[in-house]
């Protein structure tokens, strides 16, 4: 390629090509505008990702290893290395996942090369991510097991769950210390969640507990009590992730992807928060720290409105309430993404409404196709300096009892390791 | 801003055309500067790689057709397909999606490409960064 300059004045300019962008792409040259945008934004913020994903199906067959029980290990194994593969156990209907939009977006199921790098090659895609992100800690949560609520066999969410929970405390987490856990809970077997609290609570990578939100248990149930109590007396967090299920009734009726995710992912949420408070759940747990995890933002005031105007005509149906529901979710904390932001004076209302100077905590979802980058909150406007601060790492390292004292390098040595060709 | 702060635009030339139209897309980092150059036709556009939604380097992603919703007489629906001749560029980020010679979002066409100058002269491919 040509490479002269024609204004006569000054040197030629150095001109490099730059390759497209996919599948096999080198997460930092993906993420290559985001470094920048760490230089030019939050260079010197605390940064904590509470969301995010890798790609836990390339080492599926790890986790099926690590299955406790015979009968399922073997169904697990022989379906990996036939038919299954990274979906062997799982109630996941490839067909459907049509994330990636056609292949138009190529980070979900990312398949970079890691050859040669020491360690796990989950924690070197972890890594690079974080790096190129500008983040200092990040939750890993696998993406896999998102919908295994829905999945009508009980007992191999049971496996699935003890076995993941051993491959994350035992092979990922040790690895890298800006990496952090949240337990997976098989929600639908209660007995199990607290076998599995007892067992993690005092691992200091585990700092909280997940319920896949994607799911049809009542969570103010009295079969729950003793789970919560359990996770209140560690003061870690419980969090409810979020997620889509295509064949749940009422969105069969959605004909694309777009329309059934963008309501999916509010839907569990608000029915899981609404059970939590018309049913008195912060009263009777008032230690508990709730977060909801991966429904944006919007659906926040809607709910509370909408529950603030029938208790105050049925307070009969909510004898438990001592306050508003409005007021009890302004105690709860929220995350970040999918931060809907089409309409800044809604979202500046928004967060507003819900104090999320002090309840909002930055998620990227990397390397899911709705991802956030770390910008989307230090670009906005509206908010001061100390919130920006807040959402992006204090808030979180406040809520997780985090170190917040800088752990990942400069942006700079970042692009200097890898300056961005793919 | 201080006037001063403002570098004058020079023209670089990336190479000849009748090479560079048979390659469809060029992305080209210019002292920093991120330019993509397509090539559609008879046609050149350069777009910066720069999406307007995140930031994200949205002239290193695929270029597809673009999609329509065929409309049949009855008010029914013809169901997808593509466009027989006109091409989007792809944001390999979030999937926003731009016209090629237009630079502008199919949906919503306010939203769009910053143009970077471009010609073709003495057979020179000649950018304005």
């Amino acid at each position: 390629m040509t490479q002269k300059s024609d204004d006569g004045s000054s040197s030629a300019p150095e001109i490099k090509e730059l390759e497209q962008i996919g599948r096999r792409s080198d997460t930092r040259d993906v993420l290559n505008h985001a470094t920048h945008q760490a230089i030019a934004q939050y260079e010197d913020y605390f940064i904590v990702d509470i969301d995010a994903h890798v790609s836990e199906d390339q080492f599926w067959g790890e986790v099926l290893e690590l299955i406790d029980n015979d009968v399922w290990k073997h169904i697990g194994l022989d379906q990996f290395g036939s038919f299954g593969g990274g979906n062997a156990l799982l109630n996941l209907a490839p067909g459907l996942s049509q994330q990636s939009v056609g292949g138009r977006i190529g980070h979900q199921g990312r398949r970079e090369p890691v050859e040669g790098v020491a360690g796990h090659p989950f924690v070197t895609a972890a890594r690079r991510g974080m790096d190129a992100l500008g983040l200092d800690y990040q939750v890993v949560f696998p993406s896999a097991m998102l919908v295994l609520g829905m999945h009508p066999q009980d007992e191999v969410e049971v496996v699935l769950a003890r076995a993941f929970n051993r491959w994350l405390t035992e092979v990922v987490l040790p690895q890298d210390d800006r990496l952090k856990g949240l337990l997976y809970l098989p929600f639908n077997t209660p007995e199990v969640c607290e076998e599995l609290v007892e067992k993690y609570k005092d691992d200091d990578n585990i700092i909280g507990f997940t319920v896949c939100s994607t799911r049809n248990n009542p969570v103010h149930s009295d079969v729950y009590s003793k789970l919560y109590s359990m996770i209140e007396a560690t003061d870690k967090p419980l969090a409810f992730h979020s997620g889509y299920h295509w064949g749940d009734p009422s969105f069969a009726q959605l004909n694309r992807f777009l329309s059934m995710h963008a309501l999916s992912f509010t839907h569990y949420n608000q029915i899981h928060v609404t059970n939590w408070i018309i049913n008195a759940m912060p009263e009777r747990f008032p230690k508990i720290k709730m977060l909801w995890v991966e429904s944006g933002l919007a659906w926040i005031p809607f709910l509370a409105q909408r529950l603030d105007h029938e208790v105050l005509m049925r307070p009969s149906e909510a004898p438990g309430l001592t306050k508003l529901p409005s007021e009890y979710m302004r105690e709860m904390w929220y995350t970040t993404q999918p931060m809907e932001r089409t309409d800044l004076g809604m979202l500046e209302a928004t967060m507003k409404f819900f104090n999320a100077e002090t309840q909002l905590l930055y998620s990227s979802d990397w390397p899911h196709w709705d991802w956030d980058a770390p910008s989307t909150i230090s670009n906005l406007p509206f908010l001061s300096e100390q919130a920006k601060r807040n959402i992006l790492g204090l808030n979180a390292a406040k809520l997780f009892n985090l170190d917040a004292t800088r752990k990942r390098p400069p942006a700079q040595q970042t692009l200097d390791e890898r300056p961005g060709v793919s | 801003m201080a006037a001063q702060n403002i570098k004058p635009l020079r023209d670089v030339v990336i190479g000849k055309y009748d090479q560079l139209r048979t390659r469809e897309r060029v992305v080209l980092d210019i002292d920093g500067k991120e330019v993509g150059v397509y090539f559609e036709g008879d046609e050149v556009r350069a777009w910066l790689n720069v999406c307007p939604h995140g930031g994200g380097p949205v002239c290193q992603g695929k270029i597809m057709p673009r999609t329509v919703h065929n409309f049949l007489p009855g008010g029914k629906s013809g169901g997808l397909g593509h466009h027989e001749s006109e091409r989007n560029i792809v944001c390999p980020w979030h999937g926003y999606e731009f016209g090629i010679l237009s630079g502008e979002h199919p949906i919503k066409s306010d939203v769009k490409l910053i143009a970077v100058p471009v010609r073709i002269s003495d057979g020179d491919v000649i950018l304005s960064v």
